[in-house]
């Protein structure tokens, strides 16, 4: 088989997959008519009614917004503090306790007591509501990458006088970045649900307050519509990130072969 | 100009304390090339790392051009026997040869130019712009010691910079070592356990012994130059000083008589 019939082979498979549940579920929902699950005919027309595009800009692009800053937020805090916790073992040993008492506290548990702490319900709730729960996957991906630079190569920064602040940026952060990366990858993920929640919690907008309202009105196919608008926006997201790692993080793959 | 004065270093305390240095002393004048020869385990790296810098000894001190060295000094270069893990995988060779340059006081100018006569006279000027790992191991360690040169170290140490390598690669390492030092006038600290090695670049010899270290013996080597791998290899002088330096080594590594365990149910 040549590398492009092959390759098409794959991209068949992997649609394959998906329009068979599609079809699938569609013959079922005809067949048995239950009014909780509607025909995915049924909500594909309401999907083109919602978001594309009259309630775009009224809830898909504060959703974004909130993920898109509350990722960043939490990209930067995480790499900030990771990085001097990666470095000294008394700073880690110090602050580790915290870390993971905080980290273990289900997001659910936080969502009344950011409301009252912040006073709104309004994207500074929201973003910091983010922010706080996505820090953790960098901050302990950056610990990790960071404790786990090869020390060669530090000594030889130092052997040759590269200052402390140098050091940091020149080999520090590129050495580290595959694995802040994974984390970054899993907080994009997790800012996705932590985004839903507050939303659904209480809000004025967004994709998770129309989940909230359709369920309040008894309306299946926005509910079904919307579900199906948070899935794709996960997916199209982590795509995206995975087309901007292929880029960013070529070296590493192709270093990792080398030494396999 | 570099002189190792007394230097002893123990590491660990109390119970689980290692001497690994036990009482090494010797000098090295502008422009020599001296190695330290020893027996495998003996603390060749630990006295380099003192004598760059990394390592504080417990005892002595190095004292470069009457000055005590505690930190990396400027003028010094370490070339480390681990090329492939001590070159930044996400730089190409060139990036990789700037880093050392970039803190220096020069224009960018200077510092493309002092990258590019390292790469130069190494013989890499073709894969300026590949990655480390693209590249076979000899020529790895080729980019270590162009990034060396383009700091312009007044000297070099290093630290069994070929022993990872395949042997016919060393010997054209090793002629590279030598026309480096001929065309940058630099001072080298050559730390090796192949002694054939040692004989061949060196002007003079250092022999330690095994743990705690101390210095058996310094040897002058005084082959001609400009030196050859078939050549000189096949003067008696080569082969002598060799066979002494085997020897010096060796004597330690015999275990004494009364050690050696006989072999049960052998009827010889």
């Amino acid at each position: 088989m040549t590398a492009r019939a092959y390759r098409a082979v794959k991209v068949a498979a992997e649609l394959a997959v998906p329009l068979a549940i599609l079809a699938a579920w569609q013959l079922w929902t005809v067949a048995s008519d239950s009014a909780k699950f509607p025909r995915p005919t049924t909500i594909a027309v309401e999907f083109r009614r919602l978001w594309l595009f009259s309630e775009f800009g009224t809830h898909v692009a504060p959703s974004l917004e909130r993920i898109g800053l509350g990722f960043a937020i939490a990209v930067l805090v995480g790499v900030a503090l990771g990085v001097p916790l990666g470095l000294s073992g008394v700073a880690r040993r110090a602050a580790m306790p915290h870390i993971e008492y905080w980290r273990a506290i289900p997001p659910p548990a936080l969502l009344p007591i950011s409301i009252v702490l912040l006073h709104s319900i309004g994207n500074l709730q929201k973003v910091s509501f983010i922010a706080f729960f996505c820090i953790f996957p960098v901050l302990l991906n950056t610990i990790d990458g960071v404790r786990g630079i090869e020390p060669v190569l530090l000594e030889t920064a130092r052997s040759y006088g590269v200052p402390p602040l140098a050091r940091i940026r020149r080999i520090v952060l590129p050495a580290a970045l595959p694995q802040i990366v994974a984390g970054m990858r899993n907080s994009l993920a997790l800012a996705v649900i932590m985004m839903v929640l507050s939303e659904y919690f209480s809000s004025t907008n967004g994709v998770g307050y129309v989940l909230l309202i359709s369920k309040n009105t008894f309306q299946l196919v926005p509910m079904w519509a919307a579900i199906l608008l948070i899935g794709l926006l996960g997916y199209v997201l982590n795509l995206l990130f995975l087309l901007v790692e292929r880029r960013v993080l070529a070296w590493h793959r192709g270093w990792r072969a080398s030494v396999a | 100009m570099l002189e190792i004065r007394d230097v002893g270093k123990t590491y660990g305390s109390g119970a689980g304390e290692t001497r690994a240095i036990e009482r090494v002393s010797f000098t090295i004048e502008a422009g020599e090339l001296v190695c330290v020869v020893g027996p495998s385990g003996c603390g060749k790296t630990t006295l380099l790392k003192c004598v760059a810098g990394l390592l504080r000894p417990t005892e002595g001190e190095i004292v470069l051009r009457g000055r005590q060295v505690t930190d990396p000094p400027e003028e010094m270069a370490l070339v480390f026997q681990e090329y492939s893990r001590s070159l930044m995988p996400w730089a190409s060779v060139r990036d990789n040869v700037l880093l050392p340059l970039r803190h220096k006081d020069l224009s960018k100018r200077r510092r493309a130019e002092l990258v590019e006569e390292a790469v130069g006279a190494v013989g890499l000027t073709r894969f300026m712009d590949r990655y480390p790992w693209q590249l076979s191991g000899g020529m790895q360690q080729r980019v270590a010691i162009a990034r060396a040169l383009a700091y312009q170290p007044e000297i070099l140490l290093m630290d069994e910079p070929f022993a990872s390598v395949d042997a016919q690669t060393r010997g054209d390492l090793e002629d590279l070592v030598l026309r480096v030092r001929d065309e940058f006038e630099i001072t080298i600290l050559f730390v090796t356990h192949d002694i054939d090695e040692s004989v061949y670049l060196s002007d003079r010899i250092v022999v330690l012994t095994h743990a705690p270290t101390e210095v058996r013996e310094v040897i002058g080597v005084d082959l001609p130059r400009p030196r050859d791998q078939i050549e000189t290899k096949e003067l008696a002088e080569f082969a002598r000083l060799r066979a002494h330096v085997y020897r010096l080594i060796k004597r330690q590594l015999e275990p004494a008589p009364e050690t050696s365990v006989p072999l049960r149910g052998t009827d010889v």
